[in-house]
């Protein structure tokens, strides 16, 4: 963003933290799948769920430069949580919510202690291992999760006693919107802190960051930790709307494929992971007919040009087209 | 009568040399490059692919083929590495693993495409089937082969690396690129015939493997976290290394298979995050 006049750096943030037109228009566009699309809402409240999701890996990997590849561990102990709890505890929803968040909030702070010690391919190695973990763990667990049956005898609650989850997902995708709604807001405030603004600090340069104050190691655990509160949010959002937990919601295929919408979206921007996980959803829904083996073919060649010709996504590439335009 | 231990040890070691055999290439090529290469299965099982072919449909002696499979490996890999691996030795991690996991997926898919997803049946030679009698422990013929290969294998890569012109050129350009640059080798060219032999060990072992843990299009996925594992416990660009984890990987794997086997696979993940835990840069590694 350039600016002519010269800048307080509480102007800065300040200046980072107002609403964008566009932004506006694309929160109020969220809502059009209430009127324009009724028999898709089941699909609109996954991409929601997905499009957090995204978000939440976009805080450790576009912001921070964490690469995991074992995000849907936290995405997974919440989708967990959220059933387990609805199960044996009560069905209501917002405390299922809660007790999945700090589950996986909990989990995410013991493990940021290993992830922050590490970088790079030791890093990758380290989190791809723990996400390996997590599934041989939910799968080896049989008496608890059901195994690769799936966790039965989920049952969510209405939300305020008053709104059922519907067949056609008309609840299901208002909870989910309004969560991510919510969560965004914490998100994009958190982006555009001191804190935020140190956190890229770090994925710019590692050793410069504690030289002016900022413990990259500490700054890095929080971050961890807030992203996995969030993964664990979205897996129990999951489990809440299609009243069912599965082994597939901690497998690696899901941290591969929430990693593919990010960077078709463009990581390191707040809509990057919510625009590319619409863009993904919406495509392999289209493509629902073919074999999944095929559908990742296209998803390799996909991943193969965005690094090859879009190295910041859908969304950096369409800034660059409009700088390049304002430019003229 | 030996207690069933040995045959469980026997059985680790072969397995544990399979991995070594499909690993090596990429612990080079890592050490070397420092390129996260999660598309070095898609070569193991195009050398597996090759190997299926030449034997079901063309009739060849399943030995014939091996050398085949390593040539078809390293030159496929040889052509990718020119075309786009090369653009992003500079790049960051996430843009490596991304390209690499990009042509994994297709090689799923092309596999499944054109072999279809079912698991592809070998026909091995009368030689190396049944097993050979020892103290009264049934030790499988092929597993011994598998050993011996491997063996061979690592012997080659010692000498080749050790007291070679190319192996010495290959040993200073892991050491210090610039350095070895500044003495006038030509390091892309010495990592691009690295990465060639290393893909074409990979698709050698991708013709072996076949005959202990199958082939199907998910095979690119499959042993990519095996060799990882084997990697990155070993240390980069380490051969020693890479022998020691995969040893290390293949006897707990099946060790733990055969005890606890409701533990599945837990305990060569726990095996590697506590070894990285403990040193990250693997057991033999330098940096």
């Amino acid at each position: 963003m350039a600016n002519p006049t010269p800048l307080t750096p509480q102007g800065y943030l300040l200046a980072r933290t107002r609403w964008h037109p566009l932004e506006i228009a694309f929160w109020l566009a969220t809502l059009l799948p209430f009127i324009l699309f009724p028999n898709y809402l089941s699909l609109a409240s996954q991409i929601a769920i997905t499009a957090l999701f995204a978000l939440s890996l976009d805080i450790i990997l576009g912001y921070a430069g964490v690469v995991s590849l074992g995000h849907a561990a936290f995405f997974g102990i919440g989708a967990y949580s959220a059933g387990l709890f609805s199960k044996y505890v009560w069905g209501e929803p917002f405390s299922g919510l809660l007790v999945a968040a700090a589950l996986a909030g909990l989990l995410g702070y013991g493990t940021s202690f290993i992830i922050s010690r590490f970088r790079h391919l030791p890093l990758i190695m380290i989190t791809l291992g723990l996400g390996l973990l997590a599934h041989e763990v939910a799968n080896s667990a049989h008496w608890l999760t059901g195994g690769s049956d799936g966790l039965q005898g989920v049952r969510t609650d209405p939300i305020f006693g008053l709104f059922r989850f519907d067949l056609y997902g008309k609840t299901a995708y208002a909870y989910s919107l309004a969560v991510l709604f919510i969560v965004f807001l914490c998100a994009r405030r958190l982006i555009n802190s001191p804190f935020g603004l140190a956190l890229r600090g770090i994925r710019e340069n590692w050793n410069r960051m504690p030289a002016i104050g900022a413990d990259s190691r500490a700054h890095i655990r929080k971050a961890y930790t807030i992203a996995a509160v969030i993964a664990g949010i979205c897996g129990a959002l999951l489990t809440q709307t299609t009243n069912s937990a599965s082994l597939e919601s901690i497998s690696f295929q899901r941290s591969a494929d929430v990693l593919v919408m990010l960077v078709l979206g463009g990581a390191g921007r707040l809509y990057g992971g919510l625009i590319g996980a619409a863009i993904f959803m919406i495509a392999r829904d289209q493509f629902s007919g073919i074999a999944p083996q095929f559908w990742y073919f296209w998803i390799g060649v996909l991943l193969v040009a965005v690094v090859m010709f879009l190295p910041n996504g859908i969304l950096g590439g369409l800034s660059a087209i409009v700088a390049r335009w304002r430019r003229k | 009568m030996l207690p069933p231990i040995f045959g469980v040890l026997f059985d680790g070691i072969a397995y544990g040399m399979l991995l070594f055999v499909l690993s090596v290439g990429l612990s080079v090529t890592l050490g070397l490059m420092n390129f996260v290469n999660l598309a070095h299965c898609a070569f193991a099982m195009l050398g597996g692919y090759v190997t299926v072919t030449l034997v079901n449909i063309f009739g060849w002696p399943f030995l014939a083929t091996l050398p085949v499979s390593f040539i078809a490996a390293a030159v496929t890999s040889v052509v990718l590495e020119r075309v786009l691996y090369r653009r992003l030795y500079r790049a960051s991690d996430l843009d490596q693993v991304l390209l690499t996991i990009g042509l994994a997926f297709i090689s799923v898919s092309v596999a499944a495409y054109i072999f279809g997803t079912i698991q592809q049946p070998i026909a091995t030679p009368a030689a190396l089937r049944g097993s050979i009698d020892f103290f009264g422990l049934g030790l499988g013929k092929y597993r011994l082969f598998l050993i011996a290969v491997a063996l061979l294998v690592t012997l080659a890569m010692v000498i080749g690396l050790e007291y070679t012109r190319f192996g010495a050129q290959v040993r200073a350009s892991v050491d210090n690129q610039r350095m070895a640059r500044g003495l006038g080798i030509d390091v892309d060219w010495t990592f691009a015939s690295t990465f060639a032999l290393g893909s074409g060990l990979a698709g050698l072992g991708g013709s072996l493997a076949i005959e202990i843990v199958g082939l199907d299009p998910n095979f690119s996925f499959t042993y990519l976290v095996y060799v990882l594992i084997v990697v990155s416990v070993g240390g980069l660009g380490s051969i020693a290394g890479s022998f020691a984890a995969a040893m290390l990987i293949g006897i707990s794997d099946i060790a733990g298979k055969y005890y606890v086997p409701e533990l599945g696979a837990f305990l060569i993940y726990l095996v590697m995050v506590v070894v990285l835990m403990w040193k990250p840069a693997g057991l033999f590694g330098k940096r």
